[in-house]
């Protein structure tokens, strides 16, 4: 299934979790670092250097890139550590999140309530995910390295919906359906 | 007596440190394609192969599989023959991996404090585990471990009486808890016996050891053959989206313990298996 970036309400809402989708267009890469950073932002009312409404975020921090390359190996990271982080976001106006691994369970209620979707980055497919970067810009909080906050130009980012708007989650149903 | 320099050893990590990351071994991309045959799920299954194209696509681009460059871990296994001179060792097996993870475009990693966690901005320190053995030689090993499989491991002390159903439901937990987070299919160490250190010690030393490797024990290689019988049964499948394939392998280090206690640990590997070594 091919998704033009950013996502809509409607789309969201279509999406089944076992989906796999490919992503084009913008999202922006954050992780622990820079998510408490937008928390402590929030918090002293101020606004975010970023504008998440219908965003999506990409839990990754890359490697450096060889000279001539857009970016270096890039993949999802385990998103639970994002967890405390997801709901005041959301509040925002974040849509779509894509990390890696099984999440709490109140996330998947949060994206029942508020209709939004996580998805799932195949972990450890970092050499293939870098080829579907076109650009890369260094948005916020570069002091962090990798950890910084950048705007992805993405094109057919392959992922699978891990929950859907119906609070499913893959990896329960996954794990019910295989085990012996 | 054999005399080496220390700087002798900054070439030979820097080049394993770059090729552990990039090519994985011949004994992982064999279990890899083995596992899609029998994974049952087709998403599954269309994960795995997925996997072996970012294997193949690393090797040939020369970059590194995953992002996560992880912490590099270094074994040392030193002849007793063997004397060094030049500078501090410690410092250059630390001048390998800074090369290494800078020549490779490899991630820095490593925070220097772990309250302060300030980045290293080089990836040094490594973790070195020196070894006193027989000869003249000195093997290296490079385990670059990421911190998805690192942060699922665990260890304890258990009782003698809680004994091998004890052990079975400790490593069956550990892996359930990891589910998606290690990245599966993994390749499960267990450490049994010795002490609490020890336990760990054994358990990341037994990650060393090819897939499909038994233990010479047989009371033990029965023990690591029913394990992973039953991690798979779990049903969490690659990246643990649900599947038949969890784990490609099972290795148990043991080693003497007190009368009264049992320790064990699980350290766990994620499907890419990073290491790399060379004697010299």
């Amino acid at each position: 299934m091919k998704i033009n970036l950013p996502f809509t309400k409607e789309e969201v809402m279509k999406l089944r979790i076992g989906d796999v989708l490919e992503l084009s267009g913008e999202m922006y890469t954050a992780r622990d670092a820079a998510h408490k950073r937008f928390i402590e932002t929030l918090e002293k009312g101020k606004a975010l250097p970023i504008d998440l409404k219908d965003a999506t975020i990409f839990y990754a921090g890359p490697c450096p890139p060889k000279p001539g390359e857009v970016i270096g190996p890039i993949g999802p990271t385990t998103s639970t550590r994002m967890d405390p982080y997801v709901e005041p976001l959301i509040k925002q106006g974040l849509i779509a999140m894509i990390g890696k691994g099984e999440r709490q369970d109140y996330i998947a209620d949060l994206c029942k309530k508020h209709k939004v979707v996580y998805l799932l980055g195949i972990g450890g497919a970092a050499t293939l995910y870098a080829q579907n970067i076109q650009s890369v810009e260094e948005i916020a909080y570069e002091d962090l390295g990798t950890e910084s906050v950048k705007r992805l130009r993405v094109e057919g980012l392959k992922v699978i919906v891990g929950i859907d708007t119906q609070g499913n989650v893959l990896h329960k149903e996954g794990k019910e359906k295989f085990k012996r | 007596m054999r005399v080496i320099n220390t700087e002798e050893l900054i070439p030979v990590i820097k080049e394993l440190v770059k090729k552990a990351c990039t090519d994985l071994d011949e004994n992982l991309m064999n279990a890899l394609k083995q596992s899609t045959a029998i994974e049952e799920s087709d998403l599954g299954r269309e994960v795995l192969e997925t996997l072996i194209e970012n294997a193949d696509a690393a090797r040939e681009n020369q970059m590194a599989c995953c992002q996560d460059t992880g912490i590099a871990v270094i074994y040392l296994d030193i002849g007793q023959e063997v004397s060094w001179d030049g500078p501090s060792l410690t410092d250059m097996v630390n001048e390998g991996v800074r090369e290494g993870y800078r020549e490779g475009y490899l991630r820095n990693s490593v925070v220097g404090d772990p309250i302060l966690r300030e980045n290293t901005k080089d990836n040094t320190p490594a973790v070195i585990h020196m070894k006193i053995v027989e000869g003249s030689e000195v093997k290296i090993t490079v385990m670059p471990k990421g911190a998805g499989s690192e942060n699922m491991g665990r260890a304890s002390v258990l009782k003698p009486a809680d004994g091998v159903e004890g052990i079975i439901g400790y490593v069956l937990e550990t892996v359930e808890n990891a589910g998606g987070k290690s990245c599966p299919p993994l390749i499960v160490g267990v450490g049994i016996g010795g002490t609490m250190e020890k336990s760990t010690l054994l358990a990341k030393e037994a990650l060393k050891r090819p897939i499909g490797d038994r233990s010479p024990t047989p009371h033990i290689a029965e023990l690591e053959e029913k394990l992973l019988t039953k991690i798979n049964d779990l049903g969490i499948g690659p990246i643990g989206i649900g599947g038949s394939v969890t784990a490609l392998d099972v290795h148990i280090e043991t080693y003497p313990c007190h009368i009264a206690s049992l320790p064990i640990a699980v350290n766990l590997q994620c499907h890419a298996n990073r290491h790399a070594s060379k004697t010299i």
